[in-house]
């Protein structure tokens, strides 16, 4: 890839909004992923390989539980310093952003709200240090935007609970030390366990052949009758909102993080606009690709302000879940829009390794699709205009 | 040992630069600021190695004003054990480097360290300036800086070749590309730059050697003409009958 030149856009001075902490945190977040990321990310891309080496960096920028407290080795930091960082790692990549959205909301945050003190101090600490990477499994091959209808269960066996199923489209799956699994007891009622690497009857295929979030590990966990230790079961919440509360939190980072991937598209649209010549003039000259450009950094801007006052809501603990999962639809489409439309202004460029725009843009395909799809995200925003459900 | 790092705001390298008040002054409207490359890159971080081979003490100073605070910090998360803010817009250079060689003078310091230039004016002037006024010896661009006890292994690129001096503390020095390699904050030092001490101190007498009557950008690129390989006639048509070079 040549030379990151990335120059952030911020046609509203959104800067003035931001701390001097939040913006130190964010220009280190910046510099790591000019330094160690972009230059080398397309190629893991086209190899389809998890660039490991990446994994101390991410723990060293804190990109792992920013909002966890210090005590659990975590950074403490509020809620728009943790989008800030997932925005700075989605410029370089969606899949570093989701291992790390994994790592913090999915599996920390659990941890953290429904695990008890043991829990917390055995794996919270080596999670924020990288020393342990974590997955989390609620979707099934059968339950994805329905998953209050897994059939992943486990059952009382004395001393242990004996888990079975198998949980599928898992990020870092195929590289995980521990997985924060969704399952439903004898009553079908729903439980968090923390099942281990190295439990008997534990496997976590890979899935190949992605053409999306190709730089990051997808795969699925198998319990073959797996005994897991009882102190193993997050004690603090049961029930569908559990999982769901732990959505909401990667929901907000996504919605941050996919501004980075729009940025990165519109930074390289626009530069290159103005080198690129044709009938002898930039074709940044021409108005097609004015207006192109005029609305991508004008639904950036909006993206911006709609999730910097998502951020305050979440920091006062006002954030609701629809409110994230309007955030959350707008801006991976928004993101995905520019994508193309970039990809566009790039001409055949856009298509090549060269410049970012077709990773991030078939990154950004799977975004939209998981942790809710852009559909059922609407579904969740009309059911709570009108307060009728059209899930069922 | 007590090292004093010079650490100087200038504009982040992509900023468009304009001037105000009849091109006397520098508009710093919209700009973006950052920590003088010369001095995080090389002077600062050079100095940290020093302290975690050696043991010691790192402090950065900065003559400014509290909007200056926050690029400051940034030197605290990098690393440094304290800052001080001589509370003072600065004239000119003479006017910076006397505040901050009354503050090492006054507090003992044992070796200081800038950058060997800013990137916005580009002067140079600052590590020799403290040197004459603390009447120590001051060696500039140096790309590498050893200790051993309190004597300095320092060489400098010097025309075709490197130049290597030995000499014993006190002096200042100025650090140029080679001394060390960047280092980004990380989390950790975040956190921690938080609760190091930012002391800030009033100026000695205040006085400018120099005064800026005009800044003018320098003229406007122009436009590059793109000639086919295959048709060096048209080159040589321009070269005569337009740029008439030929």
């Amino acid at each position: 890839m040549a030379t990151d030149r990335f120059q952030a856009p911020d046609y509203y001075l959104l800067d003035e909004l931001l701390s001097d902490e939040h913006k130190l945190i964010r220009d280190s977040a910046r510099e790591w992923v000019k330094k160690d990321v972009t230059p080398i990310i397309e190629e893991y891309a086209q190899k389809a390989e998890y660039p490991t080496q990446l994994t101390k960096g991410l723990a060293d920028i804190g990109a792992f539980g920013p909002y966890i407290p210090t005590e659990y080795g975590g950074a403490g930091l509020d809620q728009i310093s943790y989008g800030l960082i997932m925005q700075e790692l989605e410029r370089g990549d969606s899949g570093l952003r989701s291992a790390a959205s994994v790592q913090s909301s999915l599996v920390m945050y659990p941890i953290y709200q429904y695990g008890n003190e043991a829990q917390r101090n055995k794996y919270l600490p080596k999670l924020a240090s990288g020393e342990f990477i974590g997955s989390f499994g609620l979707t099934e091959p059968d339950h994805g935007s329905n998953p209050s209808g897994m059939i992943t269960n486990f059952k009382d066996n004395g001393d242990h609970y004996l888990l079975n199923g198998a949980k599928m489209w898992i990020t870092n799956s195929p590289i995980c030390d521990v997985a924060v699994v969704w399952a439903k007891n004898e009553a079908g009622r729903i439980h968090g366990l923390i099942v281990e690497r190295g439990m008997e009857g534990f496997t976590t295929p890979e899935t190949h052949g992605k053409w999306s979030l190709r730089a990051s590990r997808t795969g699925e966990l198998v319990f073959d009758n797996v005994k897991v230790p009882k102190e193993n079961l997050l004690p603090n919440k049961s029930g569908l909102g559990a999982p769901l509360g732990c959505l909401d939190s990667a929901r907000y980072g996504i919605a941050w993080g996919v501004i980075g991937a729009a940025m990165d598209c519109y930074d390289s649209a626009l530069r290159y606009s103005q080198e690129r010549i044709q009938f002898d003039k930039p074709i940044a000259s021409f108005q097609l690709v004015q207006k192109k450009l005029a609305e991508m950094i004008t639904e950036i801007t909006k993206a911006q302000l709609l999730t910097w006052r998502l951020g305050v809501l979440k920091n006062e603990g006002r954030a609701t879940t629809q409110q994230i999962s309007m955030a959350k639809r707008n801006n991976v489409d928004m993101a995905l829009k520019i994508a193309r439309e970039a990809r566009q202004i790039h001409g055949g460029m856009g298509i090549t390794g060269e410049y970012p725009i077709m990773r991030h843009m078939m990154n950004l395909e799977s975004v939209i699709t998981y942790e809710g799809t852009h559909d059922i995200h609407l579904l969740i925003t009309g059911m709570d205009v009108t307060g009728i459900s059209a899930f069922r | 040992m007590k090292i004093l790092v010079c650490i100087s705001k200038v504009p982040d390298t992509t900023s468009k630069i304009a001037f105000t008040d009849g091109n006397s002054k520098f508009d710093t409207n919209g700009v973006q600021f950052i920590i003088n490359p010369y001095d995080e890159w090389y002077a600062l971080v050079r100095a940290l190695e020093l302290k975690e081979a050696n043991g010691g003490s790192v402090t950065v100073i900065n003559v400014g004003l509290a909007d200056n605070d926050p690029t400051i910090r940034k030197a605290l998360a990098i690393g440094a054990d304290d800052a001080v803010r001589v509370n003072l817009d600065p004239k000119d250079a003479m006017d910076a480097a006397q505040q901050i060689a009354d503050y090492a003078s006054a507090n003992g310091y044992e070796l200081v360290l800038c950058g060997k230039e800013t990137i916005d004016y580009n002067g140079s002037q600052m590590g020799g300036m403290i040197a004459a006024i603390l009447n120590q010896e001051f060696i500039s661009n140096a790309t590498k800086l050893d200790m051993n006890g309190n004597t300095a292994t320092i060489e400098r690129d010097i025309q075709g070749g490197t130049e290597v001096l030995e000499l014993n503390i006190p002096f200042v020095v100025s650090a140029a590309k080679g001394m060390a390699e960047a280092r980004i904050p990380n989390m950790r030092g975040i956190m921690a730059a938080r609760t190091k001490p930012l002391t800030v101190v009033e100026p000695s007498a205040s006085f400018n050697a120099t005064e800026v009557l005009t800044y003018e950008l320098p003229p406007a690129k122009g436009s590059c003409k793109m000639i086919s390989a295959d048709n060096p006639a048209e080159l040589l048509d321009l070269l005569r009958n337009e740029a008439k070079i030929l």
